[in-house]
């Protein structure tokens, strides 16, 4: 490769942020669809056993839900906040909110452990005896919460690993001013996560 | 498509819908100690909703974006609901 062709190369990148982040929400759409159809089983099951549905609710405590809730809201602030950082120029603001976010993540992870371990003790876990001596109804509500909220649970965890990878991106200078669209993208992916859960947290632990 | 693409959201803004998100989840936690019968899943579902579409305007940037975001994003909901209405249009009536 001659020098001429090599420096017209290095000169214009080729860059298109407006594809990545159409890339980006094409494949937020299969995750809506993902989670979608589990509403859906939701919604009919509901239907069905309606009364069981109300009795297994009560199993689950409100207030953890609520701590988890407003974890991911203000993570959700910091996120965005840590982008309009970035884009004004103070590195070190955006990768302070970008901690207090992944902080938050890792926050909702150890509530989720504390959670689970407190029903995996009262015997109420996929399987179990105890579970499968209560009426159909219930089993399948607590089929239902472990595995919406399980997949849930398995979104914060690589969204907080692509959030880690920003951090040292940004820290490197590769995710900069001028070119944010990752750390945009990784935002619009953190975001969905707490979308879900807006509706999981309602559904799972408020109606009875 | 390039002089929205610059639009910078403000730290206020962000603030601003994050105090509206937690007063929302207050409201929802608030009602679900009434029992209204059928209406109290409506009603969640319907703060959950204006959540929902608080985030995706403010903090997915969908308001200020292009144009065919709105769109594909409506499309996206769209389906699923088509999704959710011809479901129950079915099971409605299986008993």
């Amino acid at each position: 490769m001659n020098q001429v062709a090599e420096a017209s190369i290095t000169t214009s990148v080729h860059r298109d942020d407006v594809g990545a982040k159409i890339g980006m929400w094409l494949f937020l759409f299969t995750e809506l669809i993902l989670f979608g159809g589990m509403f859906l089983a939701y919604a009919v099951y509901r239907f069905t056993y309606r009364d069981f549905f109300a009795l297994a609710s009560k199993e689950l405590d409100v207030f953890v839900g609520l701590i988890n809730t407003l974890i991911l809201l203000t993570s959700s602030l910091t996120m965005a906040m840590s982008i309009t950082a970035l884009r004004r120029g103070s590195k070190k603001l955006s990768l302070t909110f970008l901690s207090i976010t992944i902080f938050f993540a890792l926050l909702f992870l150890v509530n989720k452990y504390f959670e689970w371990s407190a029903k995996f003790h009262h015997g109420l876990f996929p399987g179990s005896n105890e579970l499968l001596t209560l009426p159909r109804g219930e089993i399948i509500y607590f089929g239902l919460y472990y595995v919406m909220t399980g997949l849930h649970a398995v979104h914060v965890i690589v969204g907080m690993i692509i959030l880690i990878f920003m951090f040292f991106y940004i820290k490197s200078g590769k995710v900069n001013q001028d070119y944010y669209i990752m750390l945009e993208n990784s935002g619009l992916y953190w975001h969905l996560v707490d979308i879900i859960w807006i509706f999981l947290f309602p559904l799972f632990y408020l109606i009875h | 498509m390039e002089h929205k693409e610059n639009h910078i959201v403000g730290y206020g803004t962000y603030i601003f819908v994050w105090l509206t998100l937690v007063a929302l989840t207050a409201l929802t936690v608030t009602v679900a100690n009434f029992d209204l019968g059928n209406f109290s899943i409506v009603l969640a579902l319907a703060i959950a909703s204006i959540k929902a579409l608080l985030v995706m305007l403010i903090f997915m940037h969908l308001k200020f974006d292009d144009k065919i975001f709105r769109i594909f994003v409506f499309i996206a909901f769209l389906t699923l609901a088509i999704f959710l209405v011809l479901t129950f249009s079915d099971y409605s009536f299986i008993r």
